[in-house]
């Protein structure tokens, strides 16, 4: 950078500040001596001397730099009250080579969005946040901040500010110091020249590290507001000195940039052919299996209950996927609330020709029962007819209705002779097989990568064989 | 704006200037001062004595208004900067 | 075009995926959580971002930093969350930035519980943060629509800069169906012209303020052109034996699934019973709705999962022509067939 020969309006500001409204738009809102315009020139000055205006975003707050989009020649977003770090998160997330600047009041930061930029600092997002610390609402006129001092009188605090009610100052800087990710955090002050310059320093150095993407930075500022306060602008200079720095000592937190490696972010796969492949579409089977004649549903609206545990949802699954490829259309819906959480469970399951409505199916016309709870509470919604499949190992009751046609099958034991109860799914799809006609145990078998994808060829098999099992008690029983 | 006086010196712009004084509290050489008149908004600006600065940039940085505060300093070319 | 069975809540992330969404943030909630872990699933695998927000605020104020930067994104949630997101759903509308909000319905008010309900009706369709702006709201009844609607979502959401909502229950979210996966989208549309993109090109400015009284007046009356304009080209419905009906049943999500099957029934009786199923909810069907009456129909039944949010549209739709009785249920219980066919009969005399 070639010395400077004037010193003058820094180019990261706009020539004229178009989006002010009315005539003024040579000039801040700012009050006169607020610290606000001495931080924005300190950053503007930095943009240009790095040359990264065009590459940075600015996201303004809500307080007194609400309007600070007003000033920057940079991309602007204007955030609700206190989510400038969420908002930069995505901003940065999206345009992982920019700058990303959340220039955020004490208010806005540490009240109202105060969790917004611990996670923000906890991720180590690629931006820098400038945190003004006036120790008061400016915006709203006066109230209480959270970094208002002990005693201090506010619009809010008109007796002054009571730990006891009101709690203590909160030390930002201290706060993000116990968090892991941050590459730099410091606190500094606009109450002198020397404090200024330590300002511009700890400013450009920032900027520097957000455009070398070396993650997450932090710096508070303690700054005049002479509206606030009552006072004049150099007042309030000697008022920070004596007042906010005891409370808000001025020091470098960390500073570990240099050792930091820079965030890179993945680039997103928009390409359709790409993205195709990446969802798998290649894998997906299209072709599927005739249907079998002579099958005597034409609509099967079946619910299957049982403990969790027992496979109630993957059986329901399972005889879906299975469903559609036989070309019916299917359905498949989870008994929803909070019973999903463990005890009994059940599903239900449409396979029919016709376009399906309700999913839920409160009249089945078959009913997997796989424990007696089951049995008694689904016997009664069976149609007349309907076909009732239970669990013969485990229930020992009979069912009482006389109108429903009946299909003991040990399911369970089955499954553990085969050495894994948790076959018993699949013990439950040969039996239904078997007892609809509807499918071909042999074309199950061959659909087992899909139901078991990413399972080893040892439980595909066994899992097979669960299938061959259950068709083949109904077959020779029934 | 033409040359105004010998280099370094600072240039305030008196209808921009809101007078809050802290240029004039930076001044390590005391050669800022408050102007008796009134600007249109109705501040006693801040203006420069015309001899005795040396540079030193204390009164751009401290100053919040952007474009209220040039300082040209011992090297500056005319015509530089318009 | 290869099938999947899958849930609802996944449909919509892979229609998220295939409409080139680039980001997701959101924050667990029953029931929507599943459409977070797909995302995360799924996203991450395509270079696009997944970030579990640490709020439901901190969501959406990251779908309006993304939305601003000129990407597609989206969020999910349930009834709680939406209300908190309120706030940065009307910041987004009043920013006029495209994005996706899935919201699958629970039970309410207050922490209600995790069942199915349609109690978000007027917090989404009607706006529900401050403010005057409108939300687009498509209302699946599939997952196979979970996914075609998720991708048509994206298209209106950046066709009219505007949020658009993917409104549905925990029924069509945890149910699974068979979707035929479509063609990703070839070409994303150039937001140069107003997003935010970090170049000297983009140096705009995203924003919902305007001081000046009139200004934000003029604003509205713009925003306003731009809903009836919605509401002139985009609604959208689906009839079910509505040719010759007598009866007409109205509703929208899994309420449709529901009613459909009603209608059977009641056909099988041989009465003139048919569905007006709707798929937009703003912009609201009301010309379709409006001239029912004009034809022989009797009988106008809205059908919800909510106490009576969408009768009173449809009521406003019929501009007094005819008043539309209502069957609800709340608190996580869905109608079934059976009710609504008693309710038929003893409402006609079928």
């Amino acid at each position: 950078m070639a010395q400077k020969t004037v010193l003058r309006k820094p180019k990261g500001f706009m020539d004229v500040y178009k989006h002010k409204p009315g005539t003024e738009k040579d000039r801040t809102h700012y009050c006169p001596g607020c610290g606000h315009g001495i931080l924005h020139k300190l950053i503007a000055e930095a943009l240009e001397d790095f040359a990264v205006i065009d590459k940075t975003i600015l996201i303004s707050p809500v307080g007194c730099s609400v309007f600070a989009y007003y000033y920057f020649d940079t991309g602007n977003f204007q955030a609700a009250h206190g989510r400038a770090p969420a908002v930069g998160t995505a901003v940065s997330r999206a345009n992982p080579d920019s700058i990303v600047i959340s220039y955020q009041g004490d208010g806005d930061l540490a009240a109202i969005g105060g969790n917004n930029i611990l996670q923000a600092a906890n991720r180590g997002e690629n931006m820098v946040v400038f945190f003004v610390n006036n120790a008061i609402y400016g915006m709203t006129g006066g109230q209480m901040a959270p970094t208002t001092l002990e005693g201090q009188k506010t619009t809010t605090t008109p007796y002054g500010r009571n730990p006891l009610s009101d709690g203590y100052p909160m030390q930002m800087c201290e706060l993000l110091n116990q968090l892991t990710a941050p590459v730099y955090i410091t606190r500094t002050s606009l109450h002198d020249m020397a404090n200024i310059r330590k300002t511009r320093q700890a400013v450009r150095k920032a900027i520097r590290y957000a455009s070398e993407k070396k993650g997450f930075s932090f710096v508070e500022v303690l700054s005049m507001c002479p509206s606030g306060w009552k006072m004049d602008a150099v007042r309030a200079q000697q008022w920070i000195k004596e007042k906010m720095i005891p409370r808000f000592p001025l020091m470098v937190l960390r500073d570990n940039a240099e050792n930091t490696g820079p965030i890179e972010r993945p680039v997103p796969v928009l390409d359709p052919e790409e993205v195709k492949k990446v969802l798998g579409y290649d894998t997906f089977e299209t072709t599927g299996f005739k249907k079998r004649p002579g099958t005597m549903f034409r609509k099967v609206a079946l619910r299957v209950a049982g403990f969790g545990g027992q496979g109630i949802m993957s059986t329901g699954i399972a005889l879906a996927n299975v469903g559609m490829k036989y070309g019916y259309n299917v359905s498949w819906l989870p008994s929803y609330g909070p019973e999903m959480r463990g005890g009994t469970a059940n599903c239900s399951v449409k396979i029919q020709e016709d376009s399906i409505g309700a999913a839920e199916c409160t009249e089945p016309n078959m009913v997997i029962a796989m424990n007696q709870p089951s049995l008694e509470k689904f016997e009664k919604l069976l149609v007349p007819d309907g076909i009732l499949i239970y669990n013969s190992t485990l229930i020992d009751v009979e069912p009482s209705r006389k109108d429903i046609r009946v299909c003991p099958v040990p399911i369970t034991g089955i499954a553990d002779e085969l050495g894994d109860t948790r076959v018993q799914s699949m013990v439950s799809v040969g039996a239904f097989a078997a007892v609809t006609g509807m499918f071909d145990p042999e074309e199950i078998k061959s659909l087992m990568p899909t139901l078991f994808a990413g399972k080893s060829e040892k439980v595909r098999k066994l899992n097979e064989e669960a299938v061959q099992k259950g068709y083949d008690h109904v077959k020779r029983n029934f | 704006m033409n040359k105004q006086w010998e280099y370094p010196y600072p240039e305030i712009d008196p209808d921009i200037c809101k007078g809050c004084k802290l240029c004039v509290a930076a001044c390590p050489k005391n050669v800022l001062v408050i102007s008796s008149k009134l600007n249109s908004k109705g501040f006693h600006y801040s203006e420069y004595v015309g001899e005795g600065c040396i540079g030193c940039g204390n009164c751009f940085y401290v100053c919040p208004e952007p474009s209220a505060v040039t300082v040209y300093l011992r090297n500056y070319v005319e015509g530089e900067v318009s | 075009m290869p099938k999947m069975l899958m849930k609802g809540n996944h449909a919509a992330v892979y229609g998220a995926a295939l409409a080139g969404c680039e980001a997701y943030y959101g924050y667990p909630i029953t029931p929507a959580s599943e459409i977070a872990e797909a995302a995360s699933a799924i996203f991450p695998k395509l270079g696009r971002t997944f970030l579990q927000a640490e709020s439901e605020v901190a969501a959406i104020n990251m779908v309006y930093g993304a939305a601003g930067a000129g990407k597609r994104v989206m969020t999910g949630s349930s009834g709680p969350g939406i209300s908190l997101k309120q706030e940065g759903i009307s910041y987004c509308a009043g920013s006029e930035l495209p994005c996706v909000i899935v919201d699958i319905m629970r039970g309410g008010p207050g922490l209600g519980n995790i069942g199915p309900e349609q109690g978000d009706y007027y917090q989404v369709v009607k706006g529900g943060g401050h403010g005057n702006y409108r939300n687009i709201v498509l209302a699946p009844n599939s997952a196979q629509e979970m996914c075609d609607l998720t991708m048509l979502a994206f298209e209106l959401a950046d066709k009219y800069r505007n949020p658009v909502f993917v409104l549905t229950d925990g029924v069509i979210g945890q149910m699974m169906e068979a979707v035929e996966l479509p063609e990703p989208v070839e070409k994303l549309p150039d937001k140069s012209s107003w997003a935010v993109m970090g170049n000297a090109e983009t140096k705009n400015l995203i924003n919902s303020i305007y001081l000046g009284h009139d200004d934000l007046e003029a604003w509205n009356r713009y925003l306003g052109e731009k809903y009836a304009t919605i509401e002139k080209n985009e609604v959208r419905f689906e009839e079910y034996m509505m040719e010759d009906a007598e009866i007409v049943a109205i509703g929208y999500g899994s309420t449709s699934r529901v009613l459909q099957s009603a209608v059977d029934i009641v056909r099988g009786k041989g009465v003139k019973m048919g569905m007006l199923r709707l798929i937009t909810l703003f912009p609201f069907p009301k010309e379709r709705i409006n001239v029912l009456p004009d034809r022989n129909v009797r009988g106008i039944l809205t059908v919800e999962m909510s106490n009576g949010q969408l009768v009173d549209d449809v009521n406003l739709a019929l501009r007094g022509k005819m008043i539309s009785d209502l069957y609800n249920r709340m608190g996580g219980n869905v109608p079934s067939a059976l009710e609504i066919v008693e309710k038929v009969s003893e409402l006609y005399g079928v």
